[in-house]
């Protein structure tokens, strides 16, 4: 918010020049030139100013030569270091695309609309789409399952709950997302199956016309199973982030709304709601975008099969991280290329999730930084 | 509970309009449960589950309606959501007691000594016995490797976005970071498969592809980077300007102000840090399946064969058609899980012990 009031300042600064044709700008164009070339003598000096302030305390008297020797070496190792998350990133890149392109160059079907996933044969059949539609369905039913339940949970431990157990039930729920996908896989598979069967037969048996619920089993390993595994993996990803945002609230707006004789309930929706939505908006993404690339609780969970249909109950369902982590025993050359290829279109989709996320938490941050 | 709830301090009656006691809220549960296992049961629609889903929603809106006709419309709404908080909170509660009681009581079947001390080695299907040494040995050997590699990337790393970093070049560097920790693990395990598997290992091995654990310890630090860095960088923010000054002042370079002086001051923290982050890569499986490839021996060389690792170990137990599978994946979880959960522990309580004051 701070970014764009700023930014409205700059504009309300800049429209007189625009209406005074075209002569400013110009005119201010050109003296910046002239300021670049005439102390071009001077422009060295500031950096080297600089360079000497920031290695040492300041006097000409020390040891200058031998300190920066040792201090530039860290320097630059750090550097490299620093750059090294740059070059993971784009060598991600690059690697997944020389590996998916002759994979994709032997594929007989249109890798983006083709639905069966048959890259071992000859030739080669593969597509994206049923897993692309597997992998946005269980990450839908995941978040409209968690989305409300977590944010339930993070209002009633940032404003509900009483000091000492919301601090140890915060506790509980980091811990929470420190278990490995595995083990919710496991207990989804061998547990957690006979009640989702259960409520799918009875879904199927009043509901059936509906074509989420209708077909005619068998029922069970299905996408709801799977994406109700992962609601209950996300849940503590949003739970957290948003609790925290909740607890920033300024203590001075809910303190406002209460002494305007509103309820709780009031003082949440007009003061920590409205403070804390690009936080929860963000918290969600995070969500999203774990549900998306989540791999291994979805390959124990679901029933594979490659097909789009509307119907989540029945058994089938397959995404795209799951695919590879149970077509990878038997892929071959082409195989493990296609794979690849399904991984790269995965990897894209969470890094502009992510980055979305992000650049949405980055935004909030300045925001809260310039209240406080 | 409904009393703390209400934010208007009135002690004296005037201010107040009627309230609705307490007991009146135990007569709408109950009415509530009765009427919906009147209708569950009498029109055979569904069973206990469901009476209490509809239970619960008869006495949400029986709430509202009662408090709407004796305390008006604002409070009815605000102990309803009231309500629909506290329910939230105990539907979350529920799977994950359920998750905790499945995983202990399932897995001290085959919690003995042979399941630590052997292999899956010629384990056939009608075998109860074996175990997961193998895969424990691969774990902390992946991990290892790992964190060997990654810590000195990652500190330093932070070091320059604390430290020296300034522009936009640091700011990117920050922002991917972040981006980072939300790549799959699958993805990490592609690129390394990609890039180390396929492409590099052949080198070394007359033109074969090399599975091992060493690739695994390479797409874990993949996973592990991001997060060391981010939880470094935080805590070399925390030191205190006033203790680099004094330094400066006293005429020490920065390299070794930061060696001296920073980075003791931070320590804990970045310990922390980097025990969060080795706790969250033991859990990994899905890059471990792809570049080590899982094996049911014990190999101790993380550069030569395949090799296993717990987690991987619980994913091919849990797939397997041996009836005595299911004992012993459920074991590794619970193995898994207390190596995690200990490490996770410890160093959030090292957190809590070491905190810089601000």
């Amino acid at each position: 918010m701070a970014d764009r009031h700023s930014r409205s300042a700059d504009v309300s600064t800049g429209g007189p020049g625009v209406t005074s044709s075209h002569a400013r700008p110009a005119g201010a164009t050109a003296s910046t030139g002239v300021l670049d070339g005439q102390p071009g003598g001077n422009a060295p000096v500031p950096p080297d100013f600089r360079i000497n302030g920031g290695g040492l305390g300041g006097g000409g008297s020390l040891p200058r030569r031998k300190g920066f020797g040792a201090e530039s070496m860290f320097r630059g190792l750090t550097l490299a270091a620093g750059t090294m998350v740059l070059v993971i990133i784009v060598a991600i890149t690059v690697f997944l695309i020389a590996k998916a392109v002759p994979a994709l160059r032997a594929d007989d079907a249109n890798f983006l609309t083709e639905t069966d996933w048959f890259a071992n044969d000859s030739p080669p059949r593969f597509g994206i789409a049923a897993l692309a539609f597997g992998t946005v369905v269980s990450a839908v039913i995941a978040l409209v399952v968690a989305v409300p339940i977590a944010l339930g949970i993070a209002l009633y431990l940032s404003h509900y709950a009483h000091q000492r157990i919301a601090t140890t039930l915060g506790f509980l729920i980091d811990l929470l997302a420190a278990v490995p996908s595995v083990v919710f896989g496991l207990w989804g598979v061998i547990v957690f199956v006979e009640p989702v069967r259960d409520f799918s037969v009875w879904l199927n048996k009043y509901f059936s016309w509906i074509p989420l619920f209708g077909g005619d089993g068998p029922f069970g390993r299905s996408l709801m199973l799977g994406g109700l595994v992962l609601a209950i993996m996300v849940l503590p990803i949003i739970t957290s982030l948003s609790r925290e945002v909740f607890m920033q609230t300024p203590t001075a707006n809910e303190e406002a709304a209460l002494a305007l004789g509103s309820t709780k309930w009031e003082m949440i929706r007009t003061a920590v709601l409205p403070y804390g939505r690009p936080g929860v908006i963000a918290s969600v993404m995070l969500g999203l975008g774990r549900a998306l690339g989540e791999t291994i609780a979805l390959a124990m969970t679901l029933g594979f099969i490659n097909e789009i249909s509307p119907n989540i109950i029945k058994n089938g369902g397959n995404t795209i991280a799951a695919n590879i982590a149970n077509g990878f025993g038997e892929a071959g050359e082409i195989g493990r290329g296609a794979l690849i290829a399904s991984g790269l279109v995965l990897f894209t989709i969470t890094l502009v999730v992510n980055m979305i996320a992000r650049a949405i938490i980055y935004r909030r941050r300045e925001f809260t930084e310039s209240a406080a | 509970m409904t009393a703390t709830t209400l934010p208007a301090p009135g002690q004296s009656p005037k201010l107040h309009t009627k309230k609705l006691p307490s007991v009146a809220f135990l007569g709408v549960a109950v009415v509530a449960l009765g009427l919906s296992a009147a209708i569950c049961y009498g029109t055979g629609i569904g069973g206990w589950v469901l009476t209490l889903v509809v239970g619960l929603v008869l006495y949400l809106v029986g709430i509202f309606v009662a408090v709407n006709a004796v305390e008006g419309r604002r409070s009815a709404r605000n102990r309803t959501w009231s309500a629909l908080i506290h329910s939230a909170f105990v539907l979350a509660i529920l799977p994950l007691a359920s998750v905790v009681w499945t995983l202990v009581s399932n897995g001290l079947d085959r919690l003995d000594g042979d399941f630590f001390l052997t292999s899956m080695n010629n384990i056939g299907a009608r075998d109860p016995n074996g175990g997961a040494y193998h895969a424990i040995i691969g774990t902390l050997e992946q991990v290892g490797i790992a964190a060997l590699i990654t810590i000195p990337l990652g500190v330093l790393g932070a070091i320059y976005i604390v430290e020296y970093g300034r522009g936009r070049f640091t700011f990117v560097i920050r922002f991917f970071v972040d981006v980072m920790t939300g790549i799959p693990s699958i993805v990490a395990g592609l690129f390394v498969l990609a890039f180390w598997v396929l492409i590099v290992s052949p080198w070394f091995n007359d033109g074969a592809p090399v599975f091992s654990g060493f690739a695994a310890a390479l797409a874990l630090s993949v996973l592990m980077l991001p997060t060391i860095v981010r939880s470094t960088e935080e805590m070399l923010r925390l030191v205190p300007a006033p203790l680099r000054e004094g330094s400066y002042a006293l005429g020490v370079p920065k390299w070794k102000t930061i060696m001296k002086i920073v980075i003791p001051t931070a320590l804990p923290g970045i310990v922390t840090g980097i025990m969060l982050s080795i706790a969250r890569a033991a859990g990994e499986t899905a890059p471990v399946l792809l570049v080590a490839g899982g094996s049911a021996a014990i190999n101790f060389n993380p550069f030569s064969a395949q090799q296993g690792s717990l987690s991987l170990f619980v994913f091919q137990q849990a797939g397997d058609a041996s009836r005595f599978a299911p004992a012993r994946a459920w074991t590794a979880a619970l193995t898994l899980v207390a190596l995690v959960l200990i490490l996770t522990i410890a160093a959030k309580l090292l957190a809590r012990r070491n905190r810089i004051p601000r």
